[in-house]
């Protein structure tokens, strides 16, 4: 069991621990759970103590290091790294090595990060259950019967398991928040161009943000610090100053801080008893703090997933067309006898059901005759989503909110009806469609002891109010700190 | 022949390759003619997780283009996808404009070939930016089907320049190409090499039939793969003998068949349909989610307008007038682009012989551009070293001979003009020097001396190469008058 990354930092500076006996103690551990959990598609021994190697070196030689020196962090299968394959758990992509690193690797890198492997995924981050991979299920670490959520399963399982105390996931619609919910650690989807995108495959452009998991907000604002900023090679990259999250967890008093809750969302069918009662005591934890509490309301909620799975499935279908199997990735092998035939082959056998189906929602959505029914009515909606949340945030700093209606379900439970799934998406889309920062942070444990989380949400760039608000939190509570059994 | 009378309506889709440095997404070079796939990178090969940033090069070209055919530049202008499958396309879509392109509604006036008094007003829909796609090689050689993909091409920056059907000639519709590609190398936004793909038209003709006064409209037929002005002229004859023939036999016309794809078989001079497939393709365009809206300040519209600078044809006329050369040589330096008029216009300057001038320029430094595949830009002789050149040809110092050892000098060598003369050992011969020359050159050929004392002053001509074969520097002009002084008082 690894250490939270503050204390692998102290550790490390006290001169008890070196960077290699903390990755090793990662690689053991990543070891143990891999055969249980699943969490990881890659690792690499020893290109990890390679790489602990050389900071302990530095270490020695004063050299001057960076923000996460010998820390280990795990990536979600999705980021590109020249060192490691990249294959969004897709059989298109097996083996797929991209010739560069995406742009959150690179400051990886150079914040002397110690990367030990590529995290598991539902396939091109299309799902909620880490099932659709190609390389296995992951299993929940609390407990091995359920799904740890996804698409970023693997990303928050790898937390979970203790086998890393960081791990990078994306958030397409709630793709970092659920599993971080169903898993029990602290993840957060920062505002959309907050963390550049470049090297991070696309599944929906727009939509699509890479983000920190953690035990703690504590530590997800130490690896905000590493990944926020303006860069030129994305052009939907927000050019603002990035401030020091870290000062954002210093303080506990919420005076003054107004939260909206979304009262009437917890009204919705389908909501487990346990998600309301642990709303219910988080609002009391926060009132506590002094923090005051306001009823709001987001009145289009109830467009969300329509919305989302219009808008997410037309992106990805367009996204997802490169993988012909003319340039890279997998292509049929019988030899085919046209150009169309080769293609439909490859992608018949290189994707799954679930990539599949969206493919063709997309396409539908997209064409011609069907575009203004679908896709363009989408995106008006999508600006009246928008309009809510300005609204809301015109009332109050922040809003609370369930993540998921359920704790962890089992594993194989919705893997074969695709609307019970998509509906595990009902509390997160909203901010990816406005593009808002939000929250995911342990809230509590139902009757049979499974993680409940809880969802702060906040207005553009508020990231910084965010982990203000859960680090005060989690000073109060102790949910984040408990750990599976193992 | 009893044919019905006809109207022929032409509309043409003219792509032109900006001329930028780098490609329209990325930093890679848009050269020519680079070993396949070696200007590449993971945004133009559309590799996972690259993402496309704009090139601000292309937007100030297309906004000078779109200005010089009398656009609108609408204030906001977007980026969409357009998807199709195909090899050459590495993302699957190509990023392009669909609703809110950079320029709309133009306009380009033509002199109306069949009176040369009258102007014709070629409408323009509006002209768009896009990624071009890159490039297969099929080899079928010996029974083999091998494609091979060359993606250097793969977002080069393209202009669409989409007109009205206001053609009714293959003859108008060559003007208008002969104009547009003027505009566009004269403002430097194009070479516009057809062989070299940076000007590719598509032709879209059909007829309308007047049938006891009952208008008949024939399919709408896009040509495509045409590779020379010539072939786009004959591709539209064609077309327009065929579509009447074809109606004629079938009965044919835009409401029950309406666009078809044709291509154009340069060897056998005729137009063939495309496959079926490539017709009816829905593009699914949408606005692409990589790329932000362009905001364009009407300030920086009007800066480009105000650089545009003269015309074509005002640059021609004053060539004409300033410099007294012919139209003929104005048009050629003019149809070079602006690069090559502000090289004219300094080296003329410089050697205050402008009909000179146009004429160094038309034989010696195209045929020298040629030769070393390069442009004006970039020559290694400027305008002012081959303006001081010419002068010193103008006053005598010079043979042109002489002259164009110095000019090629420089041209491969650098340097400035003295350095060459220099360097070739050309010095002035004194005129006693010569003198002396001519009279021992006379004595040793007292046949020259005869025939000329006979009347044929050309007989000198013989000794002229004599002497500079034994100094390269003598003036052939001087020689012969010496020679001729020296008989005639013999
Ligand atoms: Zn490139």
């Amino acid at each position: 069991m690894l250490d939270s990354a503050l204390e692998v930092l102290r550790l490390q500076a006290a001169g008890e621990a070196s960077a290699v006996e903390i990755a090793e103690r990662a690689m053991d551990a990543i070891e143990a759970s891999q055969a249980v959990h699943n969490a990881y598609t890659h690792v690499d021994r020893e290109s990890a103590i390679a790489s602990a190697k050389s900071v302990d070196a530095k270490r020695a030689a004063g050299q001057p290091l960076g923000a996460l020196a010998g820390v280990p962090i795990a990536v979600k299968d999705v980021l590109c790294t020249s060192d490691m394959p990249t294959t969004c758990s897709s059989e298109m992509l097996r083996g797929f090595r991209p010739p560069y690193d995406a742009t959150v690797i690179e400051k990886l890198r150079a914040a002397d990060a110690v990367i030990v492997g590529k995290t598991n995924m539902d396939e091109f981050a299309m799902g909620a259950s880490t099932e659709t991979s190609a390389f296995g299920i992951t299993k929940n670490p609390w407990d091995t019967t359920r799904t740890p959520g996804g698409s970023s399963g693997g990303a928050a399982a790898a937390v979970a398991a203790g086998t890393v105390p960081l791990s990078l996931g994306t958030d397409t619609g709630g793709s970092i928040r659920q599993p971080a919910a169903f898993c029990g650690v602290t993840g957060l989807k920062p505002t959309y161009g907050r963390v550049s995108r470049y090297g991070l495959v696309a599944f929906a452009s727009s939509l699509d943000q890479i983000g920190p998991i953690a035990w703690s907000a504590d530590d997800c604002a130490l690896l905000m610090n590493v990944i926020a900023g303006f860069e030129p090679r994305d052009s939907t990259s927000l050019d603002q100053p990035v401030p020091d999250y870290t000062l954002a967890t210093e303080s506990n008093d919420l005076r003054g801080l107004r939260i909206g809750v979304l009262r009437e969302s917890l009204q919705a069918e389908g909501i487990d008893e346990s998600i309301r009662t642990t709303l219910a005591h988080a609002i009391g934890v926060l009132a506590e703090l002094g923090a005051e509490i306001i009823d709001v309301d987001l009145p289009h909620r109830e467009y969300w997933v329509p919305t989302y799975y219009v808008i997410a499935p037309s992106e990805a279908s367009s996204n997802l067309s490169r993988y012909d199997g003319a340039h890279y990735g997998h292509r049929a092998g019988e030899e085919a006898k046209d150009l169309v035939t080769m293609y439909c082959r490859s992608r018949a056998e290189g994707f799954g059901a679930e990539v599949k189906r969206r493919i063709m929602v997309g396409t539908y959505a997209l064409s011609e005759g069907y575009a203004d029914e679908y896709y363009n009515k989408a995106l008006k909606v999508r600006r009246l989503i928008r309009g809510d949340y300005d609204a809301a945030f015109s009332q109050v700093d922040l809003l609370l909110g369930p993540v998921t209606p359920t704790p962890a379900f089992k594993l194989g439970d919705k893997v074969d009806d695709p609307i019970q799934m998509y509906l595990c998406d009902l509390f997160t889309v909203g901010a990816n469609l406005a593009g808002v920062p939000a929250i995911s942070l342990p809230g509590g444990f139902d009757p049979a002891g499974l993680p409940i989380g809880i969802q702060l949400q906040a207005p553009t760039l508020e990231e910084s109010r965010l982990l203000f608000a859960a680090s005060a939190f989690q000073s109060a509570t102790d949910y984040h700190t408990q750990r599976p059994k193992q | 022949m009893s044919q019905l009378p006809t109207t022929t309506i032409i509309g043409l889709e003219v792509h032109v390759q900006l001329k930028t440095a780098t490609k329209l997404f990325c930093g890679c070079s848009t050269k020519f003619g680079s070993p396949p796939n070696t200007q590449v990178c993971p945004v133009c090969l559309g590799l996972p997780g690259a993402l496309p940033v704009i090139n601000e090069h292309a937007i100030e070209l297309a906004i000078r283009a779109g200005l010089a055919i009398r656009c609108d530049i609408p204030p906001l202008t977007k980026w969409d996808r357009k998807q199709y499958f195909y090899p050459d396309l590495p993302k699957g879509y190509q990023i392009s404009q669909f609703d809110l392109p950079i320029c709309a509604d133009g306009c380009l006036e033509i002199t109306d070939p069949a009176d040369p008094d009258a102007i014709r007003r070629i409408g323009i829909i509006r002209a768009h930016l896009e990624e071009d796609a890159g490039k297969s090689m099929h080899d079928e050689a010996a029974g083999r089907a091998d494609s091979r993909i060359d993606l250097n091409r793969c977002g080069t920056p393209l202009l669409e320049i989409v007109s009205e059907p206001d053609m009714r000639t293959a003859d108008e519709a060559l003007a208008y190409l002969t104009k547009l590609k003027e505009i566009m190398t004269h403002l430097g936004v194009s070479d516009c090499e057809m062989q070299e793909g940076s000007l590719r038209v598509d032709a879209n003709v059909n007829l309308h039939i007047d049938k006891h006064g009952q208008r008949i409209a024939t399919p709408i037929v896009e040509v495509k793969n045409m590779n020379s002005f010539r072939n786009v002229a004959a591709a539209l004859d064609y077309e327009v003998e065929r579509q009447y023939a074809e109606w004629e036999e079938t009965g044919h016309t835009i409401q029950t068949h309406g666009k078809r794809t044709f291509g154009w078989d340069d060897v056998k001079c005729v137009t063939y349909p495309q496959r079926e497939k490539e017709e009816s393709a829905d593009y699914r365009y949408f606005p692409c989610p990589d790329l932000l809206p362009i905001r364009i300040p009407r300030e920086r519209v009007e800066e480009i307008r105000a650089s545009l600078g003269e015309t074509p044809e005002e640059t021609r006329e004053r060539l004409q007038s300033q410099y007294g050369i012919k139209a003929y040589d104005a048009d050629v330096i003019v149809s070079q682009g602006r690069a090559m008029v502000e090289y004219f216009d300094a080296a003329a300057m410089a050697s205050g012989d402008g009909k000179r001038t146009s004429s160094w320029i038309q034989q010696d430094v195209m045929r020298t551009l040629k030769e070393q595949g390069s442009d004006i830009e970039s020559f290694g002789v400027s305008a002012e070293q081959l303006g001081q050149l010419l002068s010193k040809v103008k006053s005598g110092e010079l043979t042109n001979d002489r002259a164009r050892d110095v000019f090629k000098h420089v041209s491969e060598n650098g340097g400035g003009i003295e350095d060459a003369i220099k360097a070739l050992g050309i010095e002035a011969v004194d005129d006693s020097e010569m003198e002396a020359l001519v009279k021992e050159l006379l004595a040793a050929n007292p046949k020259v001396v005869d025939d000329v004392k006979n009347g044929n002053q050309k007989a000198v001509g013989s000794l002229i190469g004599q002497a500079r074969g034994k100094n390269p520097n003598a003036n052939p002009q001087k020689i012969r008058e010496i020679a001729l002084r020296l008989i005639d008082q013999a």
